[in-house]
């Protein structure tokens, strides 16, 4: 598995860990009793998750030339 | 002598060499946070009472942190891509801020167990701060590693560089994959440690 390959699992994964961490903060908000922190942290965390998305829809678009072996 | 296979891939693996060594590396190393992430689950599992890790560490730090981790696995990727279009130069500029964002975990991680110690908190404390700190702290050992190696790169390659880019610019694919390695752990402690 090349970098590139490696690289584009590393941001599936951390795409999956920014939308749990969002979910957590909003969970943290209703069960203990967080403050508005936390809810910004979920919306945050959850548009961070977006934007990873984005980025890694490029990244393979723009190195589609290079071998994921 | 020359040694084979450091550019080409080899026709039975079709990988090069260092590509190949570096994934039996990860291999090991992944048995090796295995064992201690299996340790974790079997304490925990097994404890009467266990701590809820958001209520004893820092959750802000850490999810700072997982930031920091996130972003330098993005500037290693673009120091490999500027080494593939024959940049040298801005891949000595993405290599720094990646090792700049490596350090400022570190330095984070360092308020972390400062924090810790001033309260009296050691491994000895509790099974949980036992495998708190056996986690984290071989995970910063692993990162610090990987530091020294991008630094070595960044300040000593360009002379390497310039008899061997090919075989230079697979060194850097090779780190890449350590560095991915190890931020991809911190991705999985994160929330075990510190939101479970």
């Amino acid at each position: 598995m090349s970098l590139k390959a490696f690289h584009l699992v590393f941001i599936a994964i951390s795409t999956i860990m920014a939308v749990g961490f969002g979910g957590w903060c909003i969970a943290q908000f209703f069960t203990q009793d967080g403050g508005a922190g936390y809810i910004v942290s979920g919306i945050l965390s959850a548009l961070a998750g977006a934007g990873l998305v984005v980025y890694g829809i490029r990244f393979a678009r723009k190195w589609k030339d290079v071998s994921f072996i | 002598m020359e040694i084979p296979y450091t550019v080409k891939p080899r026709p039975d693996t079709g990988l090069y060499n260092g590509k190949l060594g570096m994934w039996l590396f990860l291999a090991s190393e992944v048995m090796l946070f295995g064992a201690l992430f299996s340790s974790y689950v079997l304490l925990r599992v097994n404890a009467q009472d266990w701590p809820r890790g958001a209520d004893l560490l820092n959750v802000p730090l850490a999810t700072g942190n997982t930031i920091l981790l996130i972003t330098s696995s993005m500037t290693m990727v673009m120091a490999w891509a500027a080494l593939k279009m024959n940049d040298f130069g801005k891949f000595r500029k993405m290599l720094g801020i990646t090792i700049a964002l490596g350090i400022a975990f570190l330095i984070l991680k360092g308020f972390e167990y400062n924090d810790k110690f001033s309260h009296d908190l050691y491994p000895a404390t509790s099974t949980f701060y036992a495998i708190y700190f056996t986690l984290t702290g071989l995970h910063v050992i692993h990162l610090l590693g990987g530091i020294l190696v991008c630094a070595w790169h960044a300040l000593f390659g360009k002379s390497f560089w310039e008899k061997h880019p090919e075989q230079f610019t697979n060194r850097i694919e090779v780190t890449g994959l350590y560095w991915h390695f190890i931020d991809l752990v911190w991705l999985v402690m994160f929330p075990i440690l510190y939101l479970t």
